[in-house]
């Protein structure tokens, strides 16, 4: 079988400024795969022309055997999902809500259904209630079902945006540093719930500034500088790469390591 | 509003509340005169447009400033059908469907090259587009007489069900039941038909795709919402909720005319779903009766003038239009969430963006 | 008579109208990314004011001279507070609010401007005392007056002074540096809450000087003139691209060419079935085509988040 995720040599600028320069990287069934690099480095970049918010100006992504097209809701629909740097969710929805809007890709009923609220419907309704309430439990949230995402704590946050990505059925989950201001327990936590994600069959996407968590939990990493790629490979083979070492120190120490 | 826990007060409510709408015209014109039933049937219409107005901007969070086109269209679609200008007379149920589905074709045709704009773009298309709406409006009884130009359609047949005429009046159980109560009622069905399907959408898939998109445009693109369609469905009901409503507006007149579709009444009724609560159904229609009493009890302040100063120094028509614009603003201010809120709504516009 | 020439004359003189309430539009969306709704109806409150001046010269037998002048200097007196009055009453408390509360606001402003407009000047179409009598010029087969082209090289004047103002002066760069980020610009020592009244004030001083010339142009004034040309200048704005100030300049004349052209052959091209009552048509079809086809303007960055 190919691997699920291909993307060759993506560039995408913006008016002058090169953010991602001919970057190819291939990310396998069943992985998870670091994406790591200082600051403005083009993986924030990467992940928005991989979940179709941008278009690459040049190069191809394929995904699951078939090219991706530009438009987002189609990345959600042919099985990439993610999270965002700074948090993205529905702020006045409650929890529960915000992963039955996950569920909207997968499921179908239409305006009719929602009036007339057919058996179909109700089924449906009923289905993505009961899905959204066992990934709340799968992300350890049940507890703050009801309550407004905007009121959850930092953490929660962002396993609750964790939560409804995985609502959209992903075969590539893609996390824009889920690790971002948490604290050591909470990161641990952290790290536990993306061993279980893979475990139960999603590949996985991740940007980290956290290096420990990266080694700790990565397949294999690549590594983008200046919108280039690096290197790539398992994790304690690119630790040492003098290039990577040399990115980080000479470019921006402060990011390798975790705030 | 705090509903009895029990089912038993439950009903009690239900039914007290029934009995009140059905003895409310009656009661009205006994104690008021009949021109305020007229009021009390205006407001039932004008609920229904803020009902639908709450679909576009309270749920799916855009902006739309002609919302009026939407009634005209409805209007005029029934009236042109159902009125000697073509000789044609075709029922209510086959014209007010037909009004709901004309009216959502120009809220596609409308949106979908706006739409992807942002908000105030929209906002600006939309005022344009209400305009141009009546603009044609006056100006279609040339090069072939489609709508008789700004004198407007005379003699629309009003709404017959069987064998009875809602125009005519009847006497039911001793009591003179005339057009403006029949209207009513049927009005009253049709706006509790709205509530109803507003709120089923509110809780559906559709819905929840649309507070999404109000919510954060970029996290509902990424969770598989097709945001373009789904903001075009927004602006087909909430249109459609218009042209019903237009059709019904047409039969109760039995006359329209583009003077009727101005930009003023769409300013009114953003003002109703602004004042009431964007995005809370019982809160639009508090608003909308509300906005459509108080221009009727600022009539009295004609005479008030009149005797305090001697003179009008403010034409209560003026009046009116003062204080929508100054409640807009102080609304904003210090209540944006409207009168009677929703929750979820509630926080949203209160916090900071 | 030479239609085609007639009609490019009418058209710039109307443009360069459009062109300087684009201004007011254009300066305030670039810094705070409001359409200030109300622009139209300062424009229209300063030509009332006019109405106002003009009726009482001509009651005292004041000659067309200082009555201009009065004029002019009396609608920027009434118009820049306005602006500045609405900028802090209405606007500044919601320059954190989220989207939809300011241009509610706004709206809400504008009707306010309009009825207080209608107490103080009646609803009437109010004529304009003829104090100003222009002179018939010909030119090719055309003809204009002597107000006309003066009302087009004011209009041009006043641009080139603007252009200069955003360029070298230090409000200029300040108003620049604002637009750009208010938080940066706060850092770098700007007085941004300064910066962005300014830019008020500017607005309505052009605005005033604009209505000034409007009524002196058709000779009418009314409490609601300043909704369409309002649309209209914003159509204008959008044209240009919204916040580029050259780009409003020649948005408007634009505009004013495309209308005064497109209505004048609409007639010719259409075998007579549509006429000139179409005429408001154009600009809002323009609006929806520059929205569609190039939603950043002639001269706007190509930025996704502007448009």
């Amino acid at each position: 079988m190919s691997a699920l995720l291909e993307a060759r040599d993506v560039v995408k600028r913006f008016g002058g400024l090169t953010a991602l320069s001919e970057v190819s990287l291939t990310v396998e069934r069943g992985e998870i795969f670091g994406l790591i690099g200082p600051n403005g480095a083009g993986k924030t970049t990467f992940f928005n022309v991989l979940t179709g918010l941008y278009s690459a100006d040049q190069g191809a992504v394929v995904f699951d055997g078939k090219p991706l097209s530009a438009a987002p809701h189609q990345a959600a629909a042919a099985g990439i999902s993610r999270t965002f740097q700074n948090i993205r969710l529905f702020a006045n929805m409650s929890a529960l809500e915000n992963v039955m809007v996950g569920r909207h890709v997968r499921t179908h009923a239409g305006v009719l259904g929602a009036v007339f609220r057919t058996g179909a419907t109700r089924a449906e309704e009923a289905a993505i209630r009961s899905r959204a309430a066992e990934l709340l439990e799968y992300t350890g949230l049940s507890a703050r079902a009801g309550d407004t995402a905007a009121h959850l704590a930092y953490g929660e946050q962002r396993r609750l945006e964790i939560a409804r990505a995985l609502a959209t059925d992903p075969k590539l989950l893609a996390l824009d540093e889920p690790a971002a201001g948490m604290n050591a327990t909470e990161t641990a936590g952290l790290k536990k719930l993306i061993e279980r994600i893979r475990a139960d069959g999603v590949t996985v996407l991740l940007i980290e500034h956290d290096v420990k968590l990266v080694m700790g939990l990565c397949d294999r990493v690549a590594v983008l500088d200046y919108g280039r790629k690096i290197a790539d490979g398992a994790p304690a083979a690119v630790q040492r790469d003098p290039a990577v070492i040399a990115a980080y120190l000479g470019g921006n120490a402060e990011a390798a390591h975790a705030p | 509003m705090r509903l009895p826990a029990s089912q038993a007060g439950k009903l009690a409510v239900f039914t007290a509340l029934a009995l009140l709408l059905a003895v409310l015209p009656f009661g009205t014109e006994a104690l008021l005169g009949r021109s305020w039933v007229r009021v009390i049937d205006g407001a039932l219409l004008f609920s229904m447009l803020a009902i639908g107005l709450n679909v576009v901007v309270g749920y799916a969070g855009l902006l739309d400033l002609g919302f009026i086109a939407f009634f005209g269209i409805g209007a005029y679609s029934y009236s042109l059908l159902a009125s000697p200008q073509f000789g044609l007379h075709y029922p209510f149920w086959v014209l007010l469907p037909l009004g709901a589905v004309v009216a959502g074709l120009f809220g596609v045709i409308l949106g979908a090259p706006t739409l992807r704009l942002r908000g105030d773009y929209l906002a600006i298309v939309t005022l344009g587009f209400g305009e141009i709406i009546r603009i044609f409006l006056v100006n279609l009884n040339r090069p072939f007489n489609l709508t008789n130009g700004p004198q407007g359609i005379t003699l629309i047949d009003p709404i017959r069900i069987g064998g009875f005429d809602l125009s005519k009046t009847y006497e039911v159980f001793g009591m003179k039941v005339a057009a403006v109560h029949s209207y009513y009622f049927l009005f009253l069905l049709c706006v509790i038909a709205s509530i109803i399907l507003s709120l089923r959408l509110e809780n559906s898939r559709i819905g929840r795709a649309w507070i999404a998109i109000r919510e954060d445009e970029v996290a509902a693109k990424a969770m598989g919402i097709n945001t373009r369609n789904i903001k075009l469905l927004a602006f087909a009901m909430g249109a459609s909720f218009g042209g019903v409503s237009g059709g019904l507006f047409a039969s109760f007149q039995g006359f329209v005319s583009p003077e009727s579709f101005k930009l003023m009444d769409s300013i009114m009724i953003v003002c109703m779903v602004v004042l009431g609560g964007m995005g809370h159904v019982p809160g639009v229609v508090l608003g909308a009766i509300l906005l459509t009493a108080l221009p009727e009890g600022l009539r009295y302040v004609q005479p008030l003038q009149q005797s305090l100063f001697g003179r009008v120094y403010v034409d209560p028509a003026d009046l009116r239009m003062l204080l929508f614009g100054l409640a807009l603003v102080l609304m904003m201010r210090f209540r944006p969430q409207g009168l009677w809120p929703s929750k979820r709504r509630e926080h949203e516009l209160k916090g900071e963006a | 008579m030479d239609t085609l020439l007639q009609q490019i004359i009418n058209g710039l003189i109307q443009g360069s109208l459009y062109a300087i309430v684009a201004l007011g539009y254009t300066m305030v969306y670039g810094i705070l990314e409001l359409i200030n709704f109300a622009h139209g109806d300062v424009v229209m409150v300063g030509a009332l004011v006019t109405y106002t001046v003009f009726s009482f010269a001509a009651a005292h037998g004041m000659s067309a001279g200082p009555a201009l002048v009065l004029a002019v200097a009396a609608s920027i007196v009434v118009c820049v507070p306005l602006g500045l009055f609405i900028e802090r009453v209405a606007y500044r408390p919601l320059r954190r609010a989220q989207r939809l509360a300011p241009l509610i606001t706004a709206i809400g402003v504008s009707i306010l401007v309009e009825y207080a407009a209608a107490l103080i000047w009646s609803k009437q179409y109010l004529s304009l005392p003829e104090l100003v009598k222009p002179t018939p010029i010909q030119i090719g087969g055309a003809s204009t007056s002597d107000l006309q082209i003066a009302i087009l090289l004011i209009s041009l004047l006043m641009m080139g002074g603007l252009l200069w103002l955003i360029k070298y002066t230090r409000m200029g760069k300040a108003m620049r540096a604002t637009a750009q980020s208010h938080d940066l610009a706060g850092l770098m020592g700007v007085n941004v809450d300064q910066v962005i009244a300014f830019t008020f004030a500017l607005g309505s001083a052009l605005g005033a000087i604009a209505g000034v010339m409007q009524i002196l142009y058709y000779g009418i004034g009314h409490y609601l003139m300043g909704f369409m040309l309002g649309l209209k200048a914003f159509t204008a704005a959008v044209l240009g691209g919204i916040g580029n100030v050259q780009g409003a300049m020649l948005g408007g004349l634009l505009l004013g060419l495309i209308e005064s052209l497109a209505s004048g052959y609409i007639g010719d091209l259409t075998g007579g079935v549509l006429g000139s009552n179409y005429r408001d048509v154009f600009a809002f079809l323009v609006l929806v085509l520059v929205l569609v086809l190039r939603p950043s303007g002639l001269m706007g960055q190509k930025s996704g988040d502007r448009a």
